[in-house]
């Protein structure tokens, strides 16, 4: 691969990766209650 | 009666949400998108749309939906009614609902042809076939009378094969349906695609009938072309894809985050969903047609190739490829591939479903399962036009219409309601409530001056498009609509010749040669050296003859023609008159809501 599209490819997976995951996991370690009923409620 | 349904578990909403987004156009549309609008250059108006446009509006409909069901309301007609009382807005919900049964009807027929390749691709049905009867195949099978497997109607058949899962999924509900399919769909999907990257990206020139290395597909989809940041067509392009990569605009998003609670998070959600599907689309989407077709085919063809757009690559060619790594891994190479776009099309058309059941089961107390059953029935009503009138234009205008435009006017108007109507700051207020992340408040002018007019002018970029993108001539004598401009298709500028809906002549559309006349056929060959193929009914009579050279607009046959303007008017109006019912269903039930409350 070419210089620059190597670096193009990089940067943008690269970023896209990071915040990816970080969003991910914080969602993963969230400790706060998230529809916490009763699921026999559900019709 | 409001629908009790709630989430199972966070981590299934934000997996069903990613799972609404990612589609077939991660994998097919997006590659083909970056090669045609300047490579890895691409990637600047891109990631600006995504910030600028993207997140704005993913996080306005999260926003609306949760709101909306604070209230009880799981469509957007009533949402946006909740947040303006005047009349207008209930009825500009109604694209929520339309699109959705619209865009379902046809795009679960692409659902379903992918069920049909993976089971090809085991069958080993493209095993002996060389590209150009690959190409056929897919051309065959879209022909509802042919029966590629020896099964009648097999189209149809795969069809409802998929609109039965769909409906069976869908009527176990939100978590006990929906959740569990994206719970299994996406993490599959993601194993699939990794595992097609990898055998993309180590192919090696000389080995498999490879001319060229996986890396230089990567290396030809990310090379940076500077010079196309100039034209706005890939401004619009990038705005474009972001916004169809996202389901932004459907009315889907606000469905599944109306059953949140008042004090949930939906901007981390949000932003978790919405990163999924870029990561899902620019890194896994990136790495598999165009360097496995690179890999073989080399630059020049691929360049004509992306021509056809992502569904001619990935369904008239991607077997062929698969095929020449031998039989069993081409095997499960397809089944891997055809898999992948199958939960990636399924999880979206369940979210598709969502929101028209939800309607019903809020406003006419329908039952889960009912409601589902009545989702089926109108989506196999309104796909069959689209099944067998498909080689008419009829498919076409389904997805420019209502995969298109409609999206583009939907999400202009919500955000204006939005940021507007109902006000930034209460807006704002709900956006943050119970938010886990800090939102950076330059937000907020965004969502109130940026969105709304990248929005209009896209709308306004797809309704005067230029022909060839030839933005110069815009304000110039030279100026010509696109054919597929929203001004070209409604005048259609696309049909020169055959205008009338029956007539009894027929017309080339195309400078060529007749390279074929007989009693069923007529085949003209243009100038490009592609063919076009006219089938003849028994009463047809031919007025041309072999090797005669034509021009556009010569007579090709005399007979009783129906011409395709007939299916491509009479499919629009279908369109409409679907949202004028639906239009109608909406006010049936305020009218109903009004006299309870008295």
């Amino acid at each position: 691969m070419n210089g620059t599209a190597l670096i193009f490819m990089l940067i943008s997976e690269g970023i896209i990766a990071f915040v990816t995951i970080y969003f991910f996991m914080k969602v993963l370690r969230s400790k706060k209650g998230f529809n916490q009923e009763d699921e026999s409620k559900n019709d | 009666m409001a629908s009790k349904e709630k989430w199972g578990t966070r981590v299934g909403l934000v997996l069903a949400m990613a799972g609404n987004a990612v589609g077939l156009g991660n994998f097919l549309r997006f590659p083909v998108q970056a090669v045609q609008n300047g490579g890895g250059a691409f990637m600047i108006p891109y990631f600006v749309s995504f910030l600028l446009l993207g997140i704005p509006l993913l996080w306005v409909e999260w926003s609306i939906g949760k709101y909306g069901g604070i209230f009880g309301k799981h469509s957007t007609p009533f949402m946006f009614h909740q947040m303006n009382k005047k009349w207008l807005w209930k009825y500009v919900g109604v694209f929520g609902i339309f699109t959705n049964l619209a865009i379902a009807s046809y795009y679960s027929y692409i659902e379903s042809w992918t069920i049909a390749y993976v089971y090809h691709s085991i069958v080993g049905t493209f095993s002996s076939m060389n590209q150009h009867e690959v190409a056929g195949f897919f051309s065959n099978y879209l022909n509802v009378s042919s029966a590629t497997t020896g099964i009648p109607y097999e189209s149809i058949v795969f069809f409802l094969i998929c609109l039965s899962i769909n409906i069976w999924i869908l009527s176990k509900g939100l978590s006990g349906g929906i959740e569990k399919a994206s719970k299994i769909g996406i993490p599959l999907l993601i194993i699939f695609g990794i595992f097609l990257a990898i055998k993309a990206l180590t192919l090696k020139a000389g080995h498999e009938g490879a001319i060229n290395d996986g890396l230089a597909g990567l290396n030809f989809l990310w090379t940076p072309h500077f010079d196309s940041l100039a034209n706005p067509k890939v401004w619009l392009a990038a705005a474009g894809q972001i916004f169809f990569t996202l389901s932004v605009g459907m009315g889907s998003i606000q469905c599944y985050a109306s059953y949140l609670r008042e004090k949930d998070d939906v901007a981390l959600n949000g932003m978790a969903a919405g990163w999924t599907n870029e990561f899902i689309e620019v890194i896994i989407g990136s790495s598999i047609i165009i360097p496995i077709a690179i890999g073989y085919f080399g630059v020049d063809k691929v360049v004509d190739l992306v021509q056809l757009g992502g569904l001619g690559l990935g369904f008239k060619t991607m077997p062929y490829l698969f095929s020449q790594w031998g039989p069993v891994l081409a095997a499960i190479a397809g089944a891997a591939f055809f898999g992948l776009l199958f939960f990636a099309g399924i999880t979206s058309t369940l979210a598709m479903g969502q929101p028209v059941m939800a309607f019903l089961q809020d406003e006419f107390s329908w039952t889960r399962k009912k409601s589902a059953l009545a989702f089926g029935f109108a989506i196999l009503i309104l796909a069959l036009p689209t099944i067998f009138f498909f080689e008419y234009g009829v498919f076409d205008e389904y997805d420019y219409w209502a995969g298109t435009v409609t999206l583009v006017v939907f999400a202009m108007l919500e955000v204006i309601l939005f940021s507007w109507v109902f006000g930034m700051g209460k807006g704002w207020k709900i956006l943050t409530t119970g938010a886990e992340i800090k939102i950076p408040s330059i937000y907020k002018f965004v969502m109130k001056y940026i969105t709304p007019v990248i929005l209009i002018l896209v709308f306004l970029g797809a309704l005067v498009r230029p022909e060839k993108d030839d933005w110069s001539t815009l304000f110039s004598t030279k100026y010509a609509l696109h054919e597929e401009s929203i001004l070209g298709k409604i005048l259609n500028k696309s049909i020169k010749y055959n205008k009338e809906y029956i007539a009894d002549t027929y017309y080339a559309e195309w400078d060529g040669t007749i390279t074929n006349v007989s009693n069923k056929s007529i085949i003209v060959t243009d100038l490009q050296g592609n063919q076009h193929p006219i089938e003849l009914s028994d009463k047809d009579k031919p007025i041309v003859q072999v090797n005669q050279q034509i021009k556009a607009g010569d007579a090709l046959y005399s007979g009783f023609i129906v011409n395709h303007i007939l299916w491509i008017t009479l499919s629009r109006l279908l369109l409409v008159s679907v949202f004028i019912l639906i239009a109608w269903l909406v006010r049936k039930a305020y009218i109903k809501q009004k006299h309870a409350l008295l």
